[in-house]
């Protein structure tokens, strides 16, 4: 779908970006959208994926980029009026829960992102939402006022101390979760973070959810880039596909020591000698 | 007046000149929310083997110009479940249906022709024997003319199907043209080319070989005149072997070059991975190409480029 650009703004060390996008309906927190760089007949062919930040139905698409490699360098370079390609809502969101539970969202730079969204929705459900925020220095942290407006608590970590706690958001999430008698977690941002919240999670007693971050190329399914290994319902590992079985995964069921490897007890993992 | 743009291959007749590229579009299902995949040519499903597949540790994809890299090592469900779920999902969209098999070994082909020539819905049969994503690439099928014979040789004696077997070629070759002539002489209807093109990306932060896998296969744009080039060699050699052409195609201009150059019908791929409307629009995008130029047909122009 073309989408025209209604702006596109710094935040921090972020972009934001905010596209007019009349055929989007229902966005859920952790849907992400793939959008295509370089312009009509340019040399990159595989779109960037990004976990969209808001939505109105109907009318505009927002997502945070950070401009960190070739493709979303040229991102950054468009302007309002300019009308980029996009695929959305893409993927499999959060799974919010029935009960009015009491719940943690965490996140990492701008894995923020959708974490205002998801927060909304969960206080809209009657659950209690503590949030902690954390990144290298202030600078990359994002969402931290927005959450402030929805969030019952906000705890800021930075690993340099520019803001909040010195420290990384697992050294303050055993004591938020048992606190608050937590029995969800939420978490958006680098693998080796959602690792380590998936771990203090399930060490504390809580479920947790975790959007995952892989590199895609195509964002729909079809490609089989994207896959790590995640354990099923039937106790079985197979390489899932981050795009569409994910991106967001429970955390106990990603087998993270593993992430870019083929565990040997995988579904169709090869035999010795390779495949 | 609307060009026609009805092929075949072989005894296979195809109601629209593009096709999905093995390995990329599944098994067609993930496409259709993007367009009714019956109205393609057909969907050439991604390489399907014996045994369920894991495939290679990522990263798996390295994005080049113009092109990519892949890695993957033919992940995929295996026979069984491929015809009780993909296929089953195939016939009941009433899809066009080239299945592309791939072995560990020649006696794997075969069992997978067995298989696949007992079943409804199989429209026809792409042999992959040029996939790079293994652990052997000195064994590649199809850099061998004796092996990729082998190969077909052994398909064709237990396809007892009139749909077509059609080789997948790998311009990884010396000789791509003794190649052809191999698979011809061991019984293939038509042939498919190209298959990607051995490569490396190198993480130099890491110093290491980017992808899980260290190569992987190089698609996209960037191979297109690699691909035409290689259909141009074989249709001259063979000009009646029907040829599916594939390798970075992006435009219907793009495509007509495939078709000058002695494609009956071309396969849409690493383009779908950041278009996933591409093969539709494509064939749109041909019908333009053929009717701003004043041809009544596609068929007609078919070789074209050899009489010039």
């Amino acid at each position: 779908m073309q989408c025209t650009i209604r702006s596109i703004s710094p935040v921090g060390n972020y972009l934001h970006l905010i596209l007019d996008a009349p055929e989007v309906d229902e966005v859920a927190p952790g849907h992400f959208a793939a959008v295509a760089v370089g312009g009509i007949g340019g040399g990159m062919l595989l779109r960037r994926a990004f976990s969209i930040h808001k939505s109105t139905p109907g009318q505009t698409l927002e997502i945070i980029f950070a401009a960190h490699g070739q493709g979303t360098q040229w991102l950054a370079t468009q302007s309002a009026g300019d009308v980029i390609d996009v695929i959305a809502p893409l993927g499999k969101p959060f799974v919010l829960p029935r009960q009015p539970i009491s719940c943690v969202i965490v996140a990492g730079g701008y894995g923020a992102a959708p974490m205002e969204l998801l927060a909304r929705e969960l206080r809209g459900r009657g659950c209690r939402v503590d949030v902690v925020l954390g990144a290298a220095t202030q600078e990359k942290l994002f969402g931290v006022l927005d959450l402030k407006g929805v969030a019952d608590s906000v705890i800021v970590t930075t690993d340099d101390g520019t803001s909040g706690v010195r420290g990384r958001v697992t050294d303050v999430l055993a004591d938020v979760i048992n606190k608050n008698k937590s029995q969800a977690v939420y978490a958006c941002g680098p693998m080796p973070m959602l690792q380590a919240v998936a771990k203090v999670s399930q060490d504390n007693g809580a479920f947790s959810q975790c959007a995952v971050e892989e590199s895609m190329a195509c964002g729909i399914g079809v490609c089989m880039t994207c896959v790590l290994p995640v354990i099923g319902d039937d106790g079985v590992t197979r390489m899932s596909r981050s795009c569409v079985d994910g991106p967001v995964f429970r955390g106990d069921r990603v087998r993270w020591d593993d992430v870019h490897t083929v565990p040997s007890d995988a579904f169709g993992a090869p035999r010795p000698g390779g495949h | 007046m609307s060009v026609d743009l009805t092929t075949s291959l072989g005894s296979l007749q195809l109601a629209a000149p593009t096709l999905t590229a093995s390995g990329c579009a599944a098994a067609g299902k993930e496409l259709a929310q993007f367009g009714d995949v019956s109205t393609l040519g057909a969907v050439v499903t991604k390489s399907i083997m014996m045994a369920p597949r894991s495939g290679r540790a990522t990263p798996r994809m390295a994005e080049t110009p113009s092109g990519m890299l892949n890695s993957i090592g033919l992940q995929g469900p295996g026979i069984e479940s491929f015809l009780e779920n993909d296929l089953a999902w195939l016939r009941a969209n009433n899809v066009t249906t080239i299945v592309s098999i791939a072995g560990n070994n020649v006696d794997e082909f075969g069992e997978l022709a067995r298989i696949l020539a007992k079943v409804e819905g199989v429209d026809g049969l792409e042999v992959n024997i040029s996939c790079p994503n293994v652990e052997s690439r000195g064994q590649v099928f199809a850099c061998n003319p004796v092996s990729a014979a082998q190969v077909i040789e052994t398909v064709r004696s237990v396809w007892h199907s009139d749909a077509p077997v059609l080789a997948k070629l790998s311009p990884d070759v010396t000789d791509i043209v003794e190649i052809a002539h191999s698979v011809v002489d061991a019984g293939v209807d038509g042939v498919s080319m190209i298959n990607t093109l051995l490569g490396m990306v190198i993480d130099v932060d890491q110093m290491k070989p980017m992808l899980g896998g260290r190569t992987g296969g190089l698609s996209g744009p960037a191979i297109r005149p690699v691909a035409v080039r290689a259909i141009y060699q074989v249709h001259a050699a063979l000009p009646h072997l029907p040829i599916l052409g594939m390798g970075g195609i992006r435009t219907g201009h793009d495509a007509l070059e495939f078709i000058a150059a002695g494609a009956s019908a071309v396969s849409i791929g690493t383009v779908v991975f950041g278009d996933p409307g591409a093969p539709w629009r494509i064939a749109n995008e041909l019908g333009q190409e053929l009717q701003s130029r004043g041809y009544n047909s596609l068929s007609e122009v078919v070789g074209l480029a050899h009489h010039n």
